[in-house]
């Protein structure tokens, strides 16, 4: 594909290097900024430099944020006694849009992969350990993902955090809500039967 | 003990291999398939295969089985089991996805039809199980275990999952210079939980299958030679977290992990000899068909199921004693439906000469099919 100006190959390169655009694509939004206001394609390219240079990471928990400490972790209102382990921050928006935790995050950047090259070394794990170690969380709720290497960093923080006073718990795995049985796959299942719950449990929520 | 019969009545095929279009309709005994070589005979017989196992036995590429300049195959297939009809489905187009459908039903997995019409073919080609590297006879064990336990073959999967975690994990520690024991032993009780599961079926299967095979092959060869075939696994003697306990160092320096199921091994003997270094041809032969044969009586008492047999090519090596006991035993109906190549007319009419079965002869030349009107079976 030949441009006629050096200019724009220059800026359908840099879309093109975005996950998921082609070139076609790419020309494509390159040609639509050529059709804004020299002002909106401004604002548009400042939008991504300020996110890059501004954004940080708490300090804390390893949400992004824009000061020292993120929303979440400035919140008194939270429950200190609950800490949540999650792989990225997407994972606290999930968690959040459930209105079911009030309590405060860690995110790990990932989980335990040597596959992919990743190590507990590479993960938020020091300072997890480190928070608990402080003594005021009673309960550590595991919410990775259901994967061979989700659970496999399951059983490493369980046990690096096994020497403090801490009560570690994984999020429910089984059938979802709304599903019918038949549908329902055969692992899924067979955990589900197995990890049976008492049904008055359930009753009380 | 009733097994369900099953046969496939009617084979149709457009651009497989040499066949431009055919279309057979087979006895639910003996079909045979003559010819000289190259014109067709074991495509009929791969054809067959693919309806069961939705893939070719001798070419895994999908594309390459399409006859030259065509852009598309087809086979079906008009199956019956028990009183039910399965009418089966595949269509092949260049640079497309595989087609394959059970009574005009797409199949989502591939994975849930292998299974629902057992076969065994019986080729030239199993001389790899004693001339190839362990693997081979791995996936013997794997192919025919994860026919009736899905589980079997997840726990499998998740092994060799690990396992890819775990040898990565070793290149790291080297190309780092350092080694860390809790991470190692993550993977190590995970490769010890699927990899003592897999052992316990394998072993089990095998306690099942040795005697079946013995049998076979004791009548294969009129009692002359006793054949032995041993399970090999570290397992035997040791839990995995053990053995893995044991081996560390050696893992580490080698980079990869060098105990564990993936490197299990059958261990084929005639006497106290490997039958790879000391057996004849015509011995090893007996001893690949021999394990078929135990293979199929494996299947259909699990399944309940009679499955097809192919036999390619095998009167081809085997003195007359033996081709007579094997022709005892179809005469005997103990098989279901089976479908035999051979490059001798001659040798298949003597052969079912005295033999009262429902025979039929296809001649195959240039990739065209010709129902003999033969002497025992009308058209």
């Amino acid at each position: 594909m030949d441009l006629p100006s050096s200019l724009l190959d220059q800026a359908v390169e840099q879309f093109a290097s975005l996950p998921g655009i082609g070139r076609k694509t790419a020309l494509r939004l390159a040609l639509h900024l050529l059709k804004q206001s020299p002002e909106e394609v401004s604002a548009f390219g400042n939008a991504f430099i300020r996110m890059r240079n501004e954004v940080q990471f708490c300090s804390r928990c390893h949400n992004l944020c824009e000061t020292e400490l993120c929303s979440i972790c400035r919140n008194p209102k939270r429950e200190v006694a609950l800490l949540c382990v999650v792989e990225d921050m997407r994972d606290i928006i999930a968690v959040e849009n459930t209105q079911q935790f009030k309590g405060f995050y860690h995110v790990l950047g990932g989980v335990i992969s040597p596959m992919d090259g990743v190590g507990p070394n590479d993960l938020q794990i020091e300072s997890l350990v480190n928070r608990v170690a402080e003594g005021e969380i009673k309960e550590v709720i595991l919410a990775l993902s259901t994967t061979m290497e989700g659970d496999t960093t399951n059983f490493y923080l369980y046990k690096k955090l096994a020497p403090f006073e801490v009560n570690i718990t994984t999020i429910a795995r089984g059938v979802a809500i709304g599903d019918e049985l038949e549908y329902t796959d055969e692992v899924t299942l067979g955990r589900s039967i197995l990890h049976r719950t008492p049904y008055e449990a359930t009753l009380s929520r | 003990m009733t097994a369900k019969k099953l046969h496939l009545q009617q084979l149709t095929l457009v651009n497989f291999k040499n066949y431009v279009e055919a279309e057979l309709s087979f006895s639910p005994q003996v079909n045979c398939f003559v010819g000289n070589n190259g014109e067709g005979k074991t495509n009929l017989l791969d054809a067959i295969y693919y309806l069961s196992f939705c893939k070719s036995y001798f070419n895994p590429i999908d594309s390459q089985n399409i006859r030259h300049n065509e852009a598309f195959l087809l086979i079906q297939g008009n199956f019956e089991k028990g009183e039910q009809h399965e009418k089966i489905h595949c269509g092949i187009k260049r640079g497309q996805k595989k087609q394959f459908r059970r009574n005009k039903k797409e199949y989502t997995r591939l994975a849930d039809h292998i299974g629902l019409l057992p076969l065994v073919m019986v080729s030239p080609a199993d001389i790899n199980l004693v001339y190839e590297g362990s693997e081979v006879r791995r996936k013997f064990i794997d192919g025919v275990v994860s026919q009736f336990n899905k589980a079997y073959l997840d726990d499998l999967l998740q092994y060799i999952r690990v396992l890819s975690h775990r040898n990565a994990l070793l290149k790291q520690f080297a190309q780092q210079r350092m080694f860390d024991a809790t991470s190692l032993e993550l993977w190590d009780m995970q490769l010890d939980e699927f990899g003592s599961r897999i052992y316990q079926h394998r072993k089990a299967f095998l306690n099942d299958f040795i005697p079946l095979f013995r049998e076979h092959y004791t009548k294969l060869s009129e009692g002359r030679e006793v054949p032995d075939l041993e399970y090999q696994s570290k397992l035997a003697g040791a839990s995995l977290l053990e053995l893995l306990e044991q081996a560390r160092e050696k893992d580490r320096v080698v980079q990869y992990t060098t105990v564990g199921i993936h490197k299990d091994d059958l261990v084929f003997r005639l006497g106290d000899y490997p039958i790879k270094k000391f057996g004849s041809q015509g011995q090893q032969k007996s001893y690949l068909i021999a394990l078929k044969l135990a293979q199929y009586d494996y299947i259909r008492q699990q399944k309940e199921t009679t499955p097809l047999l192919l036999l390619d090519d095998i009167f081809d090596k085997l003195d007359a004693h033996r081709v007579k006991a094997l022709m005892n035993r179809v005469s005997s109906g103990s098989f279901g439906q089976i479908f035999i190549t051979d490059t001798d007319r001659e040798r298949l009419d003597r052969l079912f000469a005295d033999i009262d079965i429902d025979c039929r002869i296809f001649n195959i030349v240039e990739g065209q099919a010709q129902h003999q009107t033969a002497e025992n079976h009308g058209a």
